[in-house]
């Protein structure tokens, strides 16, 4: 038998070109993706179509009801998450010095990231739906949301206050002021960014959600009121008229503001990244 | 004790009480999912749970066996298409690529990771499920599309990961391995692989937990037969979806039942979690 080896600079030559094409392929799809869907969409778009609530159960008229439910969910849900979740980064970068208490933490932050969303749609809709009343409401949901939310924000906060300079604080001190002086005068206010910034990711999950939201908020198309109306979101929206086939074209069009949402998101995050990146380098 | 000191440790305790806040959560989803789901688990028996192949909740017969395999093969076929290409990428941005253009890649990566699966599950019902019916036969909703679709789904969470852990390799095992005449790509198979490898098992089984987790994709792709599937071409109802199609509507021992299927989908998530949390901070020691 012929020993399966080739000559070390051909090895590397085909090896390159693989790693390209494999490369090149995973950017196509992406593309691929933005591309069939926006095509499609955009021409769905205008301001009717946003301004307008669904008609005959989102067959005609636009999705107006379902950027306010989706707005309101995630407004709650972050106005939940962001302070417990810059809170516990506070207190892991600057009140702790690892040992088995910041281990637990940590330990159960990432456990919270990795449970998938129906998981949470499951825990919402019995704890917050059915024992707590709240019925399928703003207000499940957004709770429910805000427990999905609050890893992220988590990491994202201690990466930003981890990366203020450690200058900043030894001046702070040696000008006689407390911990929580410097936390709140000097740390925060520089990791600003970088924590907006993981607010601002954590919005963009929050509107593709769908499993928690569908069993939590429910899939009422009217105007929500208050936190206890039920209310769709878009992701839902969309799952529900591609799904049963309502309207194609209104399933383009909600698709087409999903996923110019996320664009939007990623390169505000990125840019403020850069700012943040920029800043202390 | 000052007053100023007083109130820097009473901000103290109350940071400490807020930090606790993820691990409450993730005891009471605990507590509420295994509440609700293992009573009923108990009641039918275990085994005619885990190894029952028949789902017919309105006469009360609860086999999860169909959905448990679904979901295992169906996340195989996502870590099939989805690992080589994601550590293709993560090898070809870290060690390959210009400053550049990893510079315009990375973001678009980043990209994949937001778009909604509710959106990558339309992309299956329009384009790949219709190709698979007219390519392959069958009714295209089927394991591959599934995997196809998950696949990609999983690649930034691979890439990521796998292009963190590459990273960390020190730069010198890099610079002898060229210096020592290795090409680049001996040097990636032979030091910084075998150097990065528990970050690599990390990043794959993050991805996997992702696979298994997937619910709306799944859905609207897989096809949800409740059956045992006996080729590529064959619908497949995962955990995910059984709980997600009948929630809606579920009541009684039916709901039960499927916060036992939560409890199960549960319990292979945290047993994933701890695992990766293991090998990637034997890492960081």
């Amino acid at each position: 038998m012929i020993p399966l080896r080739l000559a070390p600079r051909l090895e590397q030559k085909v090896a390159q070109t693989a790693l390209w094409v494999f490369t090149l392929a995973t950017v196509a799809v992406l593309l691929f993706i933005i591309v069939f869907i926006l095509s499609r969409g955009l021409p769905v778009l205008s301001l009717d179509f946003l301004t307008r609530n669904p008609v005959d159960m989102g067959k005609g008229g636009g999705i107006f009801s379902t950027i306010i439910g989706t707005l309101a969910l995630t407004l709650l849900a972050l106005l939940v998450a962001t302070p417990l979740g810059v809170g516990t980064a506070i207190y892991l970068t600057e009140y702790t010095w690892g040992g088995p208490v910041t281990r637990v933490i940590r330990f159960g932050a990432e456990c919270l990231a990795g449970i998938p969303s129906i998981i949470f749609g499951l825990f919402g809709f019995i704890l917050f739906v059915t024992k707590l009343k709240f019925g399928w409401s703003i207000l499940s949901g957004g709770l429910t949301l805000a427990f999905m939310l609050l890893p992220t924000i988590i990491r994202t906060s201690e990466e930003a206050i981890k990366s203020v300079p450690a200058s900043y604080r030894q001046v702070s001190f040696s000008l006689g002021s407390t911990k929580w002086q410097t936390v709140t005068r000097v740390v925060l206010p520089s990791a600003v960014p970088g924590i907006v910034t993981g607010i601002i990711l954590s919005v963009g999950r929050s509107i593709g959600e769908t499993a928690a939201t569908i069993f939590t908020a429910g899939s009422a198309l009217r105007l929500p009121t208050s936190v206890f109306s039920s209310s769709r979101t878009m992701a839902v929206h969309f799952y529900i008229l591609a799904r049963e086939g309502i309207s194609m074209p209104n399933a383009y069009g909600t698709a087409a503001i999903l996923v110019l949402s996320i664009l939007g998101i990623n390169l505000l995050t990125y840019a403020l990244m850069n700012r943040f990146i920029r800043k202390y380098k | 004790m000052t007053k100023l000191e007083r109130h820097d440790r009473l901000i103290r305790l109350g940071l400490l009480v807020v930090a606790f806040s993820a691990v409450s959560v993730l005891v009471v989803i605990t507590v509420f999912i295994i509440g609700q789901g293992t009573p009923i688990m108990f009641k039918y028996g275990l085994k005619s749970f885990l190894a029952g192949q028949d789902w017919y909740p309105s006469e009360k017969i609860f086999g999860l066996l169909p959905m448990i395999v679904g979901s295992v093969v169906v996340t195989a076929g996502a870590l099939i298409i989805g690992v080589p290409f994601g550590l293709a990428c993560a090898v070809f941005l870290t060690e390959f690529s210009s400053k550049r253009l990893r510079s315009i890649i990375k973001p678009l990566i980043e990209l994949l990771a937001g778009i909604p699966s509710v959106v990558y599950g339309f992309m299956g019902v329009v384009i790949l499920v219709p190709f698979i019916r007219e390519t392959f036969g069958g009714p295209g909703f089927s394991v591959l599309a599934a995997s196809v679709i998950l696949g990609i789904m999983i690649l930034p969470t691979v890439i990521s990961i796998s292009i963190d852990s590459l990273q960390a390799v020190p730069p010198a095992y890099r610079d002898g391995s060229l210096a020592l005449g290795a090409t680049r790509w001996q040097t990636v198979r032979m030091v910084l692989f075998p150097a990065a490898r528990s970050g690599i098992i990390a990043s794959i089984i993050l991805g996997m937990g992702r696979a298994i987790g997937e619910t709306m994709a799944t859905i609207m792709i897989a096809g949800n037969a409740v059956e045992t599937p006996h080729s590529l071409l064959a619908p497949v109802r995962t955990l995910t979806s059984n709980i997600a199609l009948e929630m809606g509507y579920a009541a009684g021992e039916h709901r039960e039942a499927l916060f036992a299927t939560g409890v199960i989908l549960f319990i292979i998530i945290m047993i994933l979690n701890t695992v990766a949390n293991a090998t990637s901070s034997r890492r960081r020691r």
